[in-house]
């Protein structure tokens, strides 16, 4: 007998399907340097004044081509596994828990990739792990049936040198900036620039410091459809450049190639403002299953 | 040298990073020989990748050097003549090169792929357990390099963000 009520629609993926996705991923986003970051070293090239900044830029460039021709890491610093998901809710995991299917996905990506294992266990014994696991996870809930997944390794250089302050609401915009010039100018040529800037500003401590994060996920170059957002964007990359660190910190314009700004409503009481630095090997590739 | 010289590195480099350091310091620490005769050697603060097969070595490039500084003046008091890697060095560590004539270099952070193709040897002669951390002996051809701080107390890094600063 036929049921007279209609059966919600719910896709299944595997986890099978999902490890194998994440695998690929973990390879193919420390193989391949994005089109965004190529063209953003293209012009960075032209531009830049520092004759030694220059051949540091076309370093870069003939490094991501060997990298991509080679099937090789573009940095050594192959990443803590940052993995987003977007999670359509009418999709049904099966076969078993998403996390795990994701940590397998990193422990094939890594181990057949001949990515770095960089991963200690605890932070304190410090015992490397072995495989790169654990990944560090975001996932979100979303309308529809499909699932995105992009994976974006974080190296420790740059990761080091970023940093979160909960700021007075009465420092307002001069006191965002102020606080991101100072991080840049502390991490110096630490971080290996020309970097990429992430910003977030809203929210509580850790959503600020996650809005930073997904910032830098932006393809470089594209400024936030918030038109005052991006004017901020603008001036802060401006001042950023005017500090005169330039590529791997030798002088130079390019301190920057861009600086990425995301926001959130705020508590009456707080001007939270996270600032993720990435280094010039701004790294991500997503997929949607 | 001075700083801002570049100079293309031949023959032996070793490496090591957080981890062999920290070990090495215990040896130190023991009255026990270092595994490695640093005397006039220069150390390359490296995590190189896995290799594939038919490579020396994965991707090589340099690691933050600050992380070393901790380490680095007992180092340069036993003889050891130079370091590769990138960022910022400390006031003492600056300090002691002068005092014991050594040379900080940086090689281009991240050009990892591409710094590869110099290094025509590797082989681990120490701490195999811990990986990309362990030491190598690696024999290097033409591996560029730039002098950050010389034995007179420069620094490039301050020098050329003030050349460019505000243009």
């Amino acid at each position: 007998m036929k049921s007279c009520k209609e059966e919600p629609f719910i896709k299944t993926i595997t986890v099978e399907t999902i490890s194998e996705a994440v695998a690929n991923l973990c390879q193919e986003s420390n193989y391949y340097l994005g089109p965004d970051m190529l063209e953003a070293f293209q012009e960075a090239f032209a531009c830049e004044l520092s004759p030694t900044g220059k051949e540091i830029i076309q370093q870069l460039l003939s490094n991501a081509q060997i990298a991509a021709a080679e099937k090789v890491p573009i940095c050594q610093d192959t990443g803590f596994t940052v993995v987003f998901i977007e999670l359509g809710q009418d999709v049904h995991i099966t076969g078993g828990l998403l996390e795990d299917a994701v940590n397998e996905g990193v422990r094939r990506g890594y181990t057949t990739g001949y990515l770095r294992k960089s991963i200690v266990g605890h932070p304190l014994e410090r015992v490397n792990t072995g495989d790169n696991t654990p990944a560090v996870l975001h996932v979100k809930l979303v309308r529809g049936e499909q699932m995105k997944i992009i994976v974006a390794p974080k190296g420790g250089g740059s990761e080091n040198m970023s940093a979160v302050k909960m700021l007075k609401p009465a420092e307002g915009v001069a006191g965002v900036k102020k606080f991101i010039l100072d991080v840049v100018s502390i991490a110096g040529p630490n971080p290996c620039p020309p970097i990429v800037v992430g910003v977030g500003i809203g929210g509580t401590m850790e959503k600020a410091a996650l809005l930073a994060k997904e910032a830098l996920l932006r393809p470089v170059g594209t400024p936030s459809p918030k038109s005052e957002i991006a004017s901020l964007e603008r001036e802060i990359l401006q001042e950023v450049n005017g500090l005169g660190i330039g590529p791997q910190g030798l002088g130079g314009l390019y301190t920057a190639l861009a600086v990425q700004v995301e926001i959130y409503p705020a508590h009456i009481a707080s001007l939270p403002v996270a600032v993720n630095i990435s280094c010039h090997a701004n790294r991500h590739r997503e997929v949607i299953l | 040298m001075r700083i801002g010289r570049e100079v293309l590195l031949n023959g032996v480099l070793y490496t090591a990073r957080d981890a062999a350091h920290r070990k090495m310091m215990e040896l130190l620490d023991a009255g026990k020989p270092l595994p490695v005769d640093l005397t006039g050697q220069i150390i390359y603060y490296v995590g190189p990748s896995p290799a594939k097969p038919g490579q020396v070595i994965g991707s090589a490039g340099p690691t933050t050097s600050g992380r070393m500084d901790a380490y680095t003046p007992r180092l340069l008091a036993r003889g050891l003549k130079g370091m590769i890697g990138k960022g910022k060095r400390s006031a003492e560590v600056i300090e002691a090169m002068q005092q014991y004539k050594a040379v900080y270099f940086a090689a281009v952070g991240g050009a990892a792929a591409l710094l590869s193709k110099c290094i025509k040897e590797a082989v681990v002669v120490a701490y195999p357990e811990l990986g990309p951390e362990a030491i190598h002996r690696l024999v290097v051809e033409d591996f560029p390099v730039i002098v950050i701080n010389d034995t007179f107390g420069g620094d490039l890094y301050d020098e050329g963000a003030k050349t460019y600063a505000g243009k």
